[in-house]
């Protein structure tokens, strides 16, 4: 039998007789997935393409309107222009400026998930290389039955070995390339259509990360499900300094694995520290819990500067474009690994290693690109044990009487200071420096972003940047945190242990604190924050560099958050799941609430289960220091899932929010399974995407975004207690929205049923019914669920 | 720097900027004949100081005297509470822009939409980018920054002035008298 579909050739042979021989029981499958037995009856929706949900994303979109803040007034993405689209006007293509923003937004989205599918597809092909394709995915053995939530639900199969995973990214390449096309001058033309489009490359970027996550756990035997992976040691202040020092940046960990393996074949382990910044070093963690994390990528300049690495490693994503520079300015030699970062270095691949490691050891050559990552690690290593010893003897810090005779060439102009994205009060550091007073440089270093923009702007050629860095030198030296190394998926018996509490409520609610590092007053706020919901006893779950922050914070007692509060998926854990691409897992786990807790089908239901999840998994992302456009794609596919997303003050740059309006009570009805009538459930939650302008905000908006229509009344009070509390504490007042959301007298919390029941009394409160909520009316009986 | 430099240097406006607040009598005038104004209050507002008071008394005084309604945002109500101001709207800055921007909103105390947006005591990038979206979408709402920072997305803003010209402004500002719409 053939059997040929849109992507897939089958042919069965059950017996030939060839004149060559008997065949007997051949199946060849070509692009197709193995998917065995799985008898799960197949949804409305596998493989959506770009227009499959936009039903759903025009739901949703209803709802959480486009408030948009252009960034830029012009266009300028054709010869037309630049095009003034102003208020009403619109360009020569005839888009208006709501379009261009969100098509703005969907070119962010765009370069999010293609970036994060292209590292899919690089970790794939790795991780094949070294497995083989018939490599059993495996992010948790037995813990895990539902191996692959979002690949089941986007794409409607069960991926079992990484060959599977191939015509999976397939679809999500096919898919960037449509929404990237779709943004070209006259396609698109409906603002509300490009934000559908921006929430269809959100779902294809949780798929691409996905992808990647599975492919490295399962081929690099990283941590599986385990709430108790390894802690890792992590700051500037935990290095030896008196071995060889190896810096990886980036977030693509083959290399960084090189490093580890070559150390290990040639028994070198303990001798050699491996470093790194951004993603790369978290997976390298999972990979080795001997690696070493120095923070986020705001850690770049200070620490390349620091002069401690011996050589740089980087491959994509987050490497700031001038570390090739920088490198030559501390000395350091460079090492280039992506062909997609190419940092305009010569290429070596070909060249032997003995070659390529006299070169770059010798200071012949700077930097070289290397795409081979076990030829990478090979020379990363040499390199660093030949050049440690002379570098060593070299100091790049800035001594006190230094830093006091270059800030008193500054004229206080304050360009720096507005050059700074925080605004920072640069000047009078180096007034009082200037004076011999370092602690105001040392404590802007609490704040500084690490961009260096400070240095660009000056006009003296001051070293701002490095002068903040040296004066806080001690603090710099006192960084020593552990992180708990990356766990990677949730379990299925955490999901069922927690999946009821969630969804009735009794378990205020998940919170995901994920993303970069471009905090306005600090990574402490997110340490802060997570530490302050996990004593509330919801659920924290972290990644990448939010997960770094969070490790950047002792309590009294000298503790990390890591070390006070369980890695489970349990009321009161913060669960690092990883790198960026881990990201997946925390969708993951609303999705497999909706399956194991609920029984819900997954396999092409998207439309059904995010309205489930919408509905009733009360879980809130922030990123409070959200920079990069991977960001932006990962917030579009948690909107898609119904997810709401805080983010801080920067945020705001990504150019729009999604927001309901809670005085719009015709904005927040339901339809009631039950009854199939329609009925009001309450702004809940309120918003998709909001900025939150200081760290208490966002704490009052991340525990009102929890509540959820299903909440039953013991789970609405619990939830309510939350945020009342947490509002009066940021804002002495009771909050004026409560009867939006007391849906019944058993919804009041005990401890203000007096205080409340007189607020209602005065508001003209009634009670509403509590609904088994959708928005879908094809799900109501008799509304034509099909 | 010139009057019409962004304080953010990266920051430039478009096409269409912030006209500059040369005297504080122009501010004076713009808040004056509002019908429907509001006053936006964001968080920085409580710690900024100007000489020896904070930025938030200057506005709570400007609030009052100009009876305006005030959206609280960050968490600046606790300020307001305990000097006494206890009938903020406390908002999000950007659902509050969302409302400001609606026409048929009627805003806090039901006057109907806001025509003049006076904002203070934002981070800078946000209250650029939400001045943007009422330059862009709110036809209908005139904005004035009082900060002393300048802002190209307001109808008006101030220049980058020093503290000192700030708080003579403010003061002018909020003194007792009715000021003339002839400059504006």
């Amino acid at each position: 039998m053939l059997l040929v579909t849109e992507k897939k050739v089958s042919l069965s042979i059950k017996e030939l007789d060839a004149g060559f021989g008997r065949i007997r029981d051949l199946s060849v499958s070509i692009g197709k997935l193995s998917a065995g037995d799985w008898a799960e009856e197949k949804g409305p929706t596998p493989y959506p393409s770009l227009a499959t949900l936009r039903d759903w994303d025009h739901t949703l979109l209803s709802r959480y309107q486009p408030f948009y803040m252009p960034f830029c007034d012009l266009c300028c993405l054709c010869t037309y222009g630049k095009c003034d689209l102003t208020g009403t006007k619109k360009g020569a293509c005839g888009i208006s400026m709501p379009a261009q923003q969100a098509r703005t937004v969907l070119l962010a989205a765009c370069i999010g998930a293609a970036t994060h599918t292209s590292h899919a597809r690089e970790l794939l092909t790795y991780a094949i290389k070294r497995s083989g394709r018939d490599c059993e995915i495996d992010p948790g053995g037995n813990a895990i039955g539902i191996e692959a939530p979002i690949i089941r639900l986007v794409c409607g199969e069960k991926p079992q070995i990484l060959a599977d995973l191939e015509t999976v990214l397939d679809y999500c390449e096919s898919q960037i390339t449509a929404l990237l096309a779709s943004t070209h001058t006259g396609q698109e033309g409906n603002y509300l259509d490009f934000e559908s489009k921006v929430l269809h490359a959100g779902m294809i970027d949780q798929v691409g990360m996905e992808v990647a996550d599975l492919a490295q756990i399962s081929a690099l035997g990283y941590p599986k499900a385990d709430p108790d992976a390894p802690l890792a040691a992590l700051g500037m202040g935990t290095v030896e300094t008196g071995k060889p020092v190896i810096l990886v940046i980036g977030h693509n960990v083959p290399s960084a694995v090189a490093i580890i393996d070559y150390l290990a074949q040639e028994n070198l382990t303990d001798q050699v520290e491996v470093t790194g910044i951004c993603c790369t070093s978290v997976d390298a963690t999972r990979y080795s819990p001997r690696a070493k994390i120095i923070g986020p990528m705001s850690w770049q300049l200070r620490y390349i500067r620091s002069g401690i690495p011996d050589v740089i490693v980087v491959d994509e994503q987050c490497v700031r474009t001038d570390a090739f520079d920088e490198a030559v300015a501390a000395g350091t030699p460079f090492i280039a690994t992506s062909d997609k970062n190419c940092m305009g270095l010569p290429e070596r691949t070909r060249d032997p290693a003995d070659a390529i490691v006299a070169d770059l050891s010798s200071g012949r050559a700077k930097g070289v690109l290397i795409l081979d990552p076990e030829k990478a690690g090979e020379v990363a290593v040499r390199v660093a044990r030949a050049v440690m010893p002379e570098r060593r003897k070299l100091s790049l810090a800035l001594s006190p009487d230094l830093i006091r005779k270059m800030a008193s060439d500054c004229t206080a102009c304050r360009l720096c200071q507005r050059a700074c994205p925080n605004d920072l009060a640069i000047p009078r550091g180096m007034k009082a420096a200037a004076e011999g007073d370092l602690s105001l440089l040392s404590s802007l270093y609490d704040t500084c972003v690490g961009c260096g923009r400070c240095e660009h702007a000056c006009t003296q050629d001051i070293p701002v940047h490095a002068m903040i860095v040296a004066a806080a030198a001690e603090k710099i030296r006192n960084e020593k945190f552990v992180i708990r190394t990356g766990r990677g998926a949730i379990q299925d018996v955490e999901i069922r242990n927690v999946g009821g509490p969630i969804v009735l409520g009794e378990i205020p609610g998940v919170v995901a604190f994920v993303g970069c590092s471009n905090f306005a007053n600090g990574g402490k706020e997110i340490a802060e924050m997570s530490v302050e919901f996990a004593k509330r006893h919801y659920i924290v779950c972290t990644s990448g560099c939010a997960a770094m922050s969070i490790g950047m914070y002792l309590d009294d007692e000298g503790k990390t958050p890591y070390e006070q509060f369980p890695g489970s998926f349990t009321a009161g854990g913060i669960v690092n799941v990883g790198s960026c691409v881990a990201n997946a897992h925390i969708a993951g786990a609303t999705i497999k609430i909706a399956s194991i807790f609920a029984r819900r089908n997954l396999r092409g239901n998207y439309a059904e289960i995010a309205d489930y999840v919408h509905n009733r998994v009360g879980a809130v992302g922030v990123a409070w220091g959200a920079m990069s456009q991977k960001a932006a794609a990962i917030a579009s596919g948690f909107w898609r899932l119904g997810i709401p997303v805080v983010v801080g003050p920067h945020g705001t740059k990504y150019r729009r929010m999604l927001l309901g309006r809670a005085d719009h009570d015709e904005d927040w009805y339901v339809h009631d399974q039950r009854t199939c009538e329609k009925v009001y459930a309450g702004p809940a939650p309120e918003h998709l995407f909001v900025a939150a302008e200081t760290k208490e905000e966002a704490m009052v908006l991340v525990a009102k975004l929890c509540m959820r229509p299903n909440d039953t009344t013991r789970g609405r009070a619990m939830k309510l207690t939350h945020y009342i509390d947490l509002y009066q504490r940021s804002n002495g007042a009771l909050p004026e929205d409560i009867p939006r959301y007391v849906r019944t007298h058993a919804d009041i919390p005990v401890t203000l049923k007096g205080e409340i029941t007189r607020i209602l009394s005065q508001s003209g409160w009634k009670e509403t019914p509590i609904p088994d909520p959708t928005l879908l009316a094809r799900d109501v009986p008799g509304e034509g669920r099909s | 720097m010139s009057s019409t430099d962004p304080w953010q240097t990266a920051e430039v406006g478009g096409p269409k900027k912030a006209a500059v607040i040369t005297k504080p009598a122009m501010a004076k005038a713009v808040i004056g004949r509002a019908r429907s104004p509001v006053l936006l209050l964001g968080n920085g507002a409580a710690s900024v100081e100007i000489g020896d008071r904070k930025l938030v008394d200057y506005l709570l005084v400007l609030a009052r005297l100009y009876r305006i309604p005030v959206i609280a945002t960050g968490h600046i109500n606790r300020a307001l509470r305990e000097r006494g101001y206890m009938n903020a709207t406390v908002l999000p800055a950007v659902e509050a822009g969302q409302r400001i921007a609606d026409p048929c909103w009627e805003g806090p105390e039901g006057k109907g939409p806001c025509d003049l947006a006076i904002i203070a005591g934002l981070p800078y990038p946000m209250a650029w980018t939400l001045l943007s979206g009422l330059k862009h979408f709110a036809p209908h709402t005139k904005t004035i920054t009082l900060d002393n920072k300048y802002q190209p997305n307001a109808t008006w803003s101030f220049a980058n002035i020093s503290e000192k010209d700030w708080q003579e402004n403010l003061e002018a500002i909020i003194a007792g008298t009715t000021g003339g719409a002839a400059d504006v």
